[in-house]
């Protein structure tokens, strides 16, 4: 149960798909222009990324390691194709709205980036609580996305107006800058979060997690005697970021 | 079919619909291999060489066999088969051919596959009812915008290894604020008229 509930927690803030890994970008920046845009799309992902762990937890053991992409891709169409079609039947409105990422569902990195990390090595369980976990981050953060867009773009959240009717929304949110401009924010923010916290664990002399990039940004807004000297430093510090970033991206893959 | 229109295709998909900047396909190559000028522009011509045969055999596929059998359902399994065997051919030739290029590009050969751009002009095709030539011609145009976009902005990044960026907006945040400056200038194109 415990094990669960960590995979839950994990999902959603721990290992956020979006914020965090940097997955499914594609339909994370594309559907966030409204709130309820987020929230569709995120549950379809949901549904989706739930089933495809199942499933591919529990023929993990069937289908041959060589083969095993192609089983997933071909595995995750079938899914992705009847939700489709479910959502087509039922909700069309959603439909017309997502149109094209709805079909995009089955080439989101999410998906294939748990079902190899996750999904083929442990129990249907625990994989499809993985799923739901990893699901409802991916919903969160593009119902906030979406939300803040939405807000700042047209004075409304869900629909509602929100701002007050004298001020002028900035239509650049909804267009496509303003998805970049939003997210790069809301990651900022963690970003800045996630700074702080590893400052405070530093300071109580908790070493070393193997994290070196967060470490390195968390001693850069220290400043210290020797970057008060010298420049040196920061082109350290500077490329340091990169690499953090590459293995953000290929974080999935190791796990 | 004019060629006027033709142009407007290939224009239209590399400029003003900017396969990346507009309609956020194949983000997360365009932000993971863009470190460096040359990775990136390696990825972008394997990227142009999958998308544009891609299309082509998507197209003869569903206008030959998955139209006439009624299988338009099917249409999201069987290009994404496609795509995948595609991409497997340009990995093992590849990796012959120029092992350097070959390990610069590392994880993200295979994920062309699932880069949601080659999928997604496939199937923008057979939803604007393409013919054959206009398919072709728009999975060019659309390849030939996201390596444009792509060698942008890791030349972008490139200047920006040297500068003193505030710590929360290190990695991720700061090429994505680049990304929609660009994706701003971008939209200037939507004025060009033929």
């Amino acid at each position: 149960m415990k094990q669960c509930l960590e995979r839950l927690w994990n999902g959603l803030i721990k290992e956020n798909p979006v914020l965090v890994l940097m997955l499914g970008m594609c339909p994370a920046l594309a559907v966030s222009t409204q709130a309820s845009n987020g929230i569709g799309m995120g549950l379809s992902t949901l549904a989706v990324l739930v089933l495809s762990n199942l499933v591919i937890s529990l023929l993990r053991k069937v289908i041959p390691d060589q083969v095993r992409l192609p089983a997933y891709i071909v595995i995750v169409a079938s899914l992705v194709t009847v939700t489709e079609l479910l959502i087509k039947a039922y909700l069309p409105s959603l439909y017309e709205a997502l149109g094209l990422y709805i079909p995009l569902i089955v080439v989101n990195c999410i998906i294939l980036g748990r079902a190899e990390a996750y999904a083929n090595k442990h129990t249907p369980l625990l994989s499809v609580m993985d799923g739901i976990g990893m699901g409802l981050g991916f919903t969160v953060a593009l119902t906030i996305a979406g939300a803040l867009r939405e807000l700042l773009g047209n004075g409304t959240v869900f629909g509602a107006q929100v701002l007050p009717e004298g001020v002028e929304p900035m239509g650049i949110f909804i267009q496509p800058p303003g998805a970049f401009l939003v997210f790069a924010l809301i990651i900022a923010v963690m970003n800045a979060i996630g700074i702080k916290t590893r400052q405070r664990e530093l300071v109580e002399g908790n070493g070393c997690d193997g994290n070196c990039a967060v470490c390195a940004s968390a001693c850069e807004s220290r400043p210290t005697p020797a970057e008060k000297l010298t420049e040196a430093p920061k082109t350290v510090e500077a490329k340091a970021a990169p690499a953090a970033e590459a293995e953000t991206v290929k974080g999935g893959e190791n796990r | 079919m004019s060629s006027n229109s033709l142009i407007l295709i290939i224009v239209g998909g590399a400029l003003i619909n900017n396969v990346v900047l507009n309609q956020f396909l194949g983000i997360c190559s365009f932000l993971g291999v863009s470190k460096q000028m040359k990775a990136s522009a390696s990825l972008g011509a394997a990227v142009i060489f999958v998308i544009t045969i891609a299309s082509a055999v998507a197209s003869l596929l569903y206008d030959y066999v998955l139209a006439p059998l009624g299988l338009d359902f099917m249409k999201t399994i069987i290009f994404i088969l496609v795509i995948a065997a595609l991409v497997q051919i340009v990995e093992m030739f590849l990796k012959k051919t120029s092992p350097a290029v070959y390990r610069s590009l590392g994880i993200y050969l295979p994920l062309i596959t699932t880069n949601c751009a080659v999928l997604g002009v496939a199937l923008t095709n057979v939803q604007n009812g393409y013919n054959f030539i206009e398919c072709v011609l728009s999975g060019f145009g659309t390849a030939v915008g996201y390596t444009i976009a792509i060698v942008l902005l890791a030349g972008i990044r490139s200047r920006m290894n040297e500068k003193d960026i505030p710590a929360p907006l290190r990695g991720a945040p700061i090429v994505m604020i680049s990304a929609a400056l660009m994706s701003i200038a971008f939209m200037g194109f939507g004025g060009l008229s033929f």
